[in-house]
């Protein structure tokens, strides 16, 4: 009964330290969102309008959501490398649980999420950014992005086992990194955005998580709007992990 | 007489297409009694991979049944998992761990724990000459230690059956003899049955109490590699006489002698004798007796290459180069060869 738990820990615990012991890896990884917030907070802050007038604080949230995206999405690596390198094969023909690989891959990307997540919005505070939306809705932004990353994981964890290589799963990461983010609220607020955008953004996913972001920054917190966001990111998070356990079983045939 | 318990491994007309139609096992049967080395031989492509995937559950079979260590593979796969042990391959460890860290991992997922785990994992490490590069990145170790900790990982949970697919291939002579030596250590002492694909037929001849020859996804012929030999007839005799004869001397100096497949070409005289070392003095013999002096004579024993050019009608090496395409072209034609399908015993 433990192992239903455990195993995916083992996994997780291979895949963190695996990273932990690329220093360089593991710099870059938190040097990027600095880089992105100090970026476009240059580029954007004389152009975009904030609500609050603080174009850090508002970029703030939507790096992290950016960042989660980005890194999420190259979890499927994960499987390729372990299936050419024929370690796949190995626990394949071991009782351990088809289930705990995909849970393992899950938890160890979001350990790294929540990371990235906390230095990020770590970041926006020592750099002067204020988030008046209090410690109950920040915890509740850090959940949503630990969904949106579990969901996008899991999109990534599919394509991987679907396509086999890290070139066509690079592809189609990239493919639809950027347009998710452009197509939200990430980068300039809700009532800035082009009318198609606008209503293409309702229906992005990246987007929800944007949106409780704003949240933060908001003096009195719509915790109704949070609600539904949080609920919706856990519904595609639930439907991405069901997915890609089906593509799981694909490539299980294909062997 | 003890009744005879049921072979560790059994599969039973397995047949295995893939998409696109490649068929890559078109009904291969064999046993493999408990306790026994069975070597699967074939040139790439022949379905030994395949046949061993099915065996352990990786991939399932349209059709057959294959039970291993008392369990149905496509039924009670999880039972098969806890009784095997696989070795593929590729020497899959992985590399941004440490060897201490990549036994670990897989003693938990066969449900070691605490003093057991740790207790299994340095002995693993000490037989197989790792305990000092235990805390290393596998990333640097040598491709022979990398192929011993795979070993290792293999026997962690102490498997009753044992699949080792082509484990000698691209290791060098020296690594090949040391693995050639723990396997078949690991029969002996521990009594483990081995199931091995190799197209290295010395490798079969080596460790194999039976040998199963497969050749476009069916089986072509078992037996011992002893008895396949034999099925052979004779070992070949080669005498190089000191100057050039004529067939027709040569022959009517042997014709008493039970020598087969005559044949003169220049100096030099070949046969198929029965008992190639006892042929000699007789042949030698016979030959001076004749007036024909003997430069030099040789014996050979037929090698499982020799059995396979007999089955085939195609050299190892041929077929080997040959590989996947052979798949392709024998999903849509009858076999070449008629199969001599189960294993004797």
């Amino acid at each position: 009964m433990t192992a239903v738990l455990a195993e995916p820990g083992y996994f997780a615990a291979r895949g963190v330290r695996a990273l932990l012991r690329q220093p360089w890896y593991v710099a870059f990884t938190l040097l990027q969102p600095v880089v992105w917030l100090l970026l476009f907070g240059a580029l954007f802050e004389s152009v975009v309008p904030s609500p609050t007038g603080d174009y850090l604080a508002y970029l703030t949230p939507g790096i992290a959501v950016m960042t989660a995206l980005f890194s999420n999405g190259w979890a499927g690596m994960g499987f390729i490398t372990d299936a050419e390198r024929g370690v796949m094969d190995r626990w394949l023909v071991s009782p351990a649980r088809r289930g705990s690989l995909i849970a393992g891959s899950l938890l160890h990307q979001q350990v790294t999420t929540l990371v990235q997540t906390g230095v990020i919005l770590g970041l926006g505070l020592a750099t002067g950014a204020r988030f008046p939306g209090g410690v109950a809705v920040t915890a509740a932004f850090v959940g949503c992005v630990v969904l949106l990353g579990a969901a996008f994981a899991s999109y990534s964890n599919a394509l991987a086992l679907l396509l086999r290589t890290q070139e066509s799963l690079i592809g189609a990461v990239n493919f639809v990194v950027l347009p998710l983010c452009f197509l939200s609220a990430m980068l300039v607020p809700a009532d800035r955005l082009p009318g198609w955008i606008a209503a293409v953004a309702r229906w992005n996913p990246v987007n929800w998580a944007v949106e409780v972001g704003g949240q933060l920054l908001a003096a009195d917190v719509d915790w109704s709007l949070v609600g539904t966001r949080a609920a919706a990111l856990a519904a595609l998070a639930v439907l991405a992990g069901w997915a890609s356990s089906r593509a799981f079983r694909a490539y299980q045939r294909s062997v | 007489m003890p009744v005879p318990s049921e072979p560790a491994v059994v599969a039973d007309d397995l047949v295995k297409t893939y998409p696109g139609g490649v068929r890559a096992v078109a009904g291969v049967s064999l046993a493999v009694p408990a306790g026994t080395v069975l070597g699967l031989l074939g040139p790439n492509g022949a379905g030994k991979s395949t046949t061993v995937k099915i065996l352990t559950t990786l991939t399932r079979a349209d059709s057959g049944t294959a039970r291993v260590a008392g369990h149905d593979v496509a039924r009670e796969p999880d039972r098969v998992r806890r009784a095997i042990g696989c070795i593929f391959q590729k020497h899959a460890v992985d590399p941004e761990a440490t060897g201490r860290e990549n036994l670990a991992l897989q003693a938990h997922l066969y449900g070691l724990r605490g003093a057991e785990l740790r207790g299994r994992v340095g002995e693993l490490l000490d037989r197989f000459g790792l305990a000092a590069a235990a805390g290393r990145l596998v990333r640097s170790y040598s491709g022979g230690m990398q192929r011993r900790l795979d070993v290792a990982m293999g026997l962690v949970h102490r498997p009753r059956v044992l699949f080792l697919d082509e484990p000698t291939t691209g290791l060098d002579p020296q690594s090949r003899v040391e693995m050639w030596t723990r396997i078949a250590g690991l029969t002996r002492d521990e009594g483990l049955t081995v199931l091995l694909t190799t197209h290295y037929l010395e490798e079969a001849d080596q460790l194999a109490d039976q040998v199963v020859f497969v050749d476009r996804g069916r089986v072509v012929a078992a037996g011992t590699a002893e008895e396949l030999k034999s099925s052979l007839r004779g070992d070949a005799l080669v005498v190089e006489l000191a100057a050039v004869a004529g067939p027709d001397a040569v022959t009517a100096a042997l014709g008493r002698l039970p020598v087969r497949e005559l044949a003169v070409d220049g100096r030099t005289v070949r046969a198929r004798v029965d008992d190639g070392p006892r042929a000699v003095p007789a042949v030698l013999g016979e030959l001076e007796a004749a007036g024909l002096a003997v430069a030099a004579a040789t014996v050979a024993r037929p090698s499982l290459e020799d059995v396979y050019l007999q089955l085939t009608g195609r050299t190892f090496a041929a077929a080997d180069s040959a590989g996947g395409a052979a798949d392709q072209v024998a999903a849509g034609e009858p076999a070449g060869v008629a199969g001599v399908a189960g294993v004797a015993g």
